[in-house]
């Protein structure tokens, strides 16, 4: 530790030198729990990413039980749900409510602080050659925010009156009014400020960010020598600096609709005995505004995870990615569409149809670049010699859900097939395959390639490839045969469909899923006990266990304060010469000069340092 | 007794699950294979390619299999005329996607198997191809034109204007039921406003209104002449909800403050899809999908396709709303003349408000 201070001060500022003096006592709280050390921080959005996961999936195994089971009675819950079931029954607000955590949880907590927190913070100094963030105070501030907003998310669940029940979207007159729904009372109230909180956390965390992609690089390091896992990271927080701010924005005004009388969302509404004074507002802005945010917000949740898959795939299949520059424009691509593609959401929310024709148009186009970040996925497979690390079988189960989920989007996107499709188990199938699972398959992936550096130990493989198999047969279980009751146009957040003669053929398929989805969650108490046996007693990691080119692999094994004990390393080549024909090894690290693989260089690199 | 004995067992099998784990990591690193690379060893890849091999036999053949038996009962009966339209370009374009689908994870699937490491092996550098680029960025691009093309003419056709001589009916979501309303022998639904809402006269219509006064509210079902277009009025009062019909194909969401509409051509009446799937007791449904709190799931309404005479039959047995509640219209007209006068007082009250 203190030759990794003393090398510090030798090339970075004054304020370091400072900070230098009084690094050697850091206390415990310094250390770990107020740490400005990015690498800590990525660490403990790990930790609570992984917490929320499990939250978040076990409300999610709640409700399959209602659905798997509706005619079933399940006093066994009384001791953990109390007074929610009543005569064993399920309380269908209380199912609405776990419906609408699920979604908050899993996409905002889980899937973009757990993921892009986890690898922005981690690999962003690592791999683009920095000491640490440009300001590891904002980073801990963004946390720390983030925390607070976890924490009162997590007690609104406890509650009275219950958690938010209007679904994870919380479209207004629903989340507005507390008559409505019990959850819209105090649960409500604390899910906006808690998103609030999320919010402010995920700009402080956003500048940095990119401030630290554009300011921060090593000598050498170019944008065009970038791994993509950064150039990922870097997109997704543009369009979360430009998206979020929407999404404070509608909350706010969600906030003065239901706390100050004022009709920004509210109309003509009877409810509970009276007509409300309201008048002049449109349930319609808020979901433009809530959109507006919350497509881009499916991009930030899966670029982070292309971004990891790619840097995985290339690794382990000892290929350069195919197609490096085509990866990053369709990256850019993306991030450039996801903006103008939200109303494909709203088909049949009464907008202008001739709206829903641009939009259609515009969210149709978005598919090129994913096909074309899928063909370069599977060119890059085409001839390696692939090693199956457990991250490696993620990284394929990636591409392999990224697919089946993102095809049916050409389906929804389409307004004249959304008529029918909206709000049905098709759209829960499409974007839990194509967002959900192939996110959750990139995190997972990223969790165990990245692990040796975070923790200095392995992750079991074994066990590792005994999760893999379990959860990518799981989801496939858990959300194929959604489809097939989606295009019977089975409705989405029906506590019990009993009732409906039309729907009520489907029971088996429903018990079917809920098995299904039972396993898939069990499985991931394999990765639980994985990750926690393996920071004690897993096997002691190299410096480089993958054989991998990039920067953060030049690191010692547990890098310390300042990543790198002497200078910074220079870089002089992109990040994938992977089986570089005439060099010795299947792998050239960025750091090694083209001076020194003469036998390797192309024609057009003799002349290179 | 049972819960402990069933607690202990779980204990038991974690405990011996954890030894088998112990056991099989010191086997491996006697036999030697925690000293090669990370994913290199030699049976873990011939599992997992052989794994990854056997997933796309199976997984495609079970997945073959359910979508076919799945087929009848996904295939919900048809009944509308636009609704031939969207099957058909549904069909096509998941025809054209379950190409791509096969395509990609067969080659996803086949490569990972057969490129699986070898030792004596080397991967093949191949960093890039732009012709390769281009024809992939143009090949889906020309599919999605082409695709965007259809679904637009066919949205452009389903969302024009209703003919004149549809037949009007208005639904009203409200939690957690619907309300209906047919316009009567005039044709002109009465106006209806939120204020005017009460236990009785649930829509808010406005009595003084004369095209109110043949207004049909809440019949037992919604009925429908076959072969004649329906334009559906749609209004919310309390939260949004969203009318959908899935035999129809029609969806369109109930909104407080904005009236929406969607107009449709049934062509099958109750007695024919009775008929046709078998099941003499055959209904169609009206459902909510748009979530609107505790009762969501339990938005249900019968909708039932007469033959046009029929459907004449049935609206002139109908009695409008006026003819059953008397005493709404008598408390109408004794109403407004009292209004006038509190009108007048409040109106400076009310300006202020606004101001505000």
């Amino acid at each position: 530790m203190s030759s990794t201070d003393i090398s510090m001060t030798r090339d970075t500022h004054h304020v370091h030198v400072e900070h230098d003096e009084h690094h050697h006592d850091q206390n415990f709280f310094e250390k770990y729990i107020f740490s400005l050390d990015h690498k800590t921080i990525a660490k403990q959005y790990l930790f609570m990413g992984i917490l929320w996961a499990f939250v978040g999936g076990f409300l999610s195994i709640l409700f399959r039980l209602q659905l798997g089971w509706p005619e079933a009675t399940f006093t066994f819950l009384e001791p953990i749900l109390g007074g929610w079931i009543q005569n064993g029954k399920l309380d269908p607000e209380f199912y609405l409510a776990l419906v609408t955590m699920h979604g908050t949880i899993m996409v905002f907590f889980v899937l973009t602080a757990g993921l892009s927190g986890t690898f922005s913070n981690f690999l962003i100094p690592l791999q683009v050659g920095a000491r640490d963030m440009a300001s590891g105070f904002m980073n801990m501030l963004s946390f720390w925010i983030f925390f607070v907003a976890s924490v009162i998310m997590f007690w609104s669940i406890f509650i009275e009156t219950g958690p938010a029940g209007g679904g994870w979207t919380v479209y207004p007159p629903l989340s507005a009014l507390p008559e409505a729904i019990q959850g819209s009372g105090d649960g409500m109230t604390m899910w906006l400020i808690s998103m609030g909180l999320f919010i402010v956390s995920q700009l402080l965390g956003g500048v940095n960010y990119i401030t630290t992609v554009i300011n921060l690089r090593t000598k050498g390091m170019s944008m065009t020598k970038l791994p993509l896992t950064i150039w990922a990271f870097f997109l997704t927080a543009i369009v979360g600096l430009l998206a979020f701010p929407v999404l404070l924005s509608a909350a706010l005004l969600l906030i003065f609709d239901r706390s100050f009388g004022t009709s920004f969302f509210l109309s003509d509404i009877y409810i509970a005995g009276q007509a409300l004074a309201n008048t002049g507002g449109s349930a319609i802005l808020f979901q433009h505004l809530f959109w507006f945010l919350g497509h881009p917000e499916v991009y930030i949740v899966i670029m982070p995870a292309m971004g990891l898959a790619s840097e995985v795939i290339a690794t382990n299949a000892r290929k350069p990615i195919f197609g490096y520059r085509a990866m990053i424009g369709s990256l850019i691509g993306i991030t450039v569409l996801s903006f103008v593609v939200w109303a494909h959401h709203m088909f049949v929310t009464g907008m202008n149809p001739f709206l829903g024709s641009v939009f259609m148009f515009l969210t149709l186009i978005i598919a090129v670049p994913s096909a074309v970040k899928v063909f370069n996925w599977l060119a890059t497979l085409w001839r390696g010699n692939i090693r199956f690390t457990a991250a490696m079988l993620f990284a394929i189960g990636f591409v392999s859900l990224f697919i089946s989920g993102g095809l049916t989007g050409i389906i929804l996107g389409n307004s004249a097939l959304d008529i029918q499709l909206h709000d049905t188990y098709f759209v829960v199938a499409h974007f839990h395959l194509v967002m959900g699972a192939s996110a959750v398959f990139g995190m997972f992936c990223g969790v165990y390639h990245w692990y040796p550096k975070m923790f200095g130990r392995m992750m079991d493989e074994k066990l590792g490839y005994i999760h893999f198999w379990f959860t990518f047969i799981a989801v496939y279980l858990v959300f194929m045969p959604m489809h097939y009751i989606g295009i019977a146009g089975f409705p989405r957040r029906y506590y019990n469909w009993t009732g409906f003669e039309t729907f009520n053929i489907f029971t088996d398929l429903n018990t079917f899923i809920s098995i299904a989805a039972i396993l898939g969650f069990a499985a991931q108490f394999i990765f639980l006990f994985n990750f926690v046996y393996s920071m004690f007693r897993g096997r002691r990691a190299t410096e480089n266990p993958w054989h991998s080119n990039t920067l953060e692999w030049t690191t010692p094994v547990l890098p310390g304060h300042g990543n790198w004990p002497g200078e910074i390393p220079t870089v002089y080549r992109w990040p994938y010469d992977y089986s570089k024909p005439g060099a010795t090894e299947d792998y050239i690290p960025q750091t090694v000069p083209f001076s020194k693989t003469q036998s390797s260089n192309l024609p057009n690199e003799r002349d290179f340092e | 007794m049972i819960t402990i004995a069933i607690g202990l067992s779980i204990i038991l099998l974690l405990v011996i699950l954890y030894l088998l784990f112990r056991i099989g990591t010191l086997a491996s690193i006697f036999r030697g294979s925690t000293e090669r690379a990370a994913g290199t060893t030699k049976v873990s890849n011939r599992v997992n390619g052989t794994l990854l091999l056997l997933f796309l036999i199976v997984g495609g053949a079970a997945f073959a299999w359910s979508f076919v038996d799945a087929w009848d009962t996904m295939n919900l009966p048809l009944a509308s005329l636009h609704g031939e339209w969207t099957d058909s370009l549904f069909w096509t374009t998941m025809t054209v996607i379950g190409v791509v689908f096969v395509i990609t994870q067969i080659l996803l699937f086949i490569y990972s198997y057969k490129y699986q490491h070898k030792d004596n092996k080397r991967a093949f550098y191949y960093p890039h191809n732009n012709k390769l680029e281009i024809v992939w960025t143009l090949i889906p691009a020309v599919v999605m034109a082409l695709l965007v093309f259809g679904g637009w003419q066919t949205w452009t056709k389903i969302t024009s204007a209703a003919p004149d001589n549809a037949v009007v009916v208005e639904i009203v979501g409200k939690q957690f039921n619907w309300m209906v309303r047919y316009p009567g022998q005039d044709g002109k639904l009465g106006v209806a406003k939120t204020s005017l809402i009460d236990a009785t006269n649930e829509l808010g219509v406005d009595f003084s209104d004369p095209n109110s006064h043949d207004d049909i509210i809440n019949p037992l079902q919604i009925h429908v002449p076959k072969g004649k277009p329906v334009l559906l009025k749609i209004r919310s009062r309390d939260v949004i909800h969203s009318v959908f019909m899935p035999h129809f194909r029609l969806k369109m969401d109930a909104v407080p403050g904005m009236p929406t509409k969607f107009w449709f051509v049934p062509t099958k009446t109750t007695a024919e899809m009775a008929t046709e799937t078998g099941n003499p007791d055959f209904k169609y449904e009206l459902a909510c999908t748009e979530i609107c709190g505790r009762g969501h799931f339990a938005m249900r309404y019968v909708i039932v396709v007469d033959e046009p005479e029929d459907y004449e039959a049935w609206l002139a047995s109908q009695k409008p709303f006026v003819e059953q509640n008397p005493q709404v219209l008598a408390k109408f007209q004794q109403e407004s003349s009292e209004k006038l006068v509190a009108d007048a007082e409040k109106g400076t009250a009310e300006e202020v408000k606004t101001e505000l």
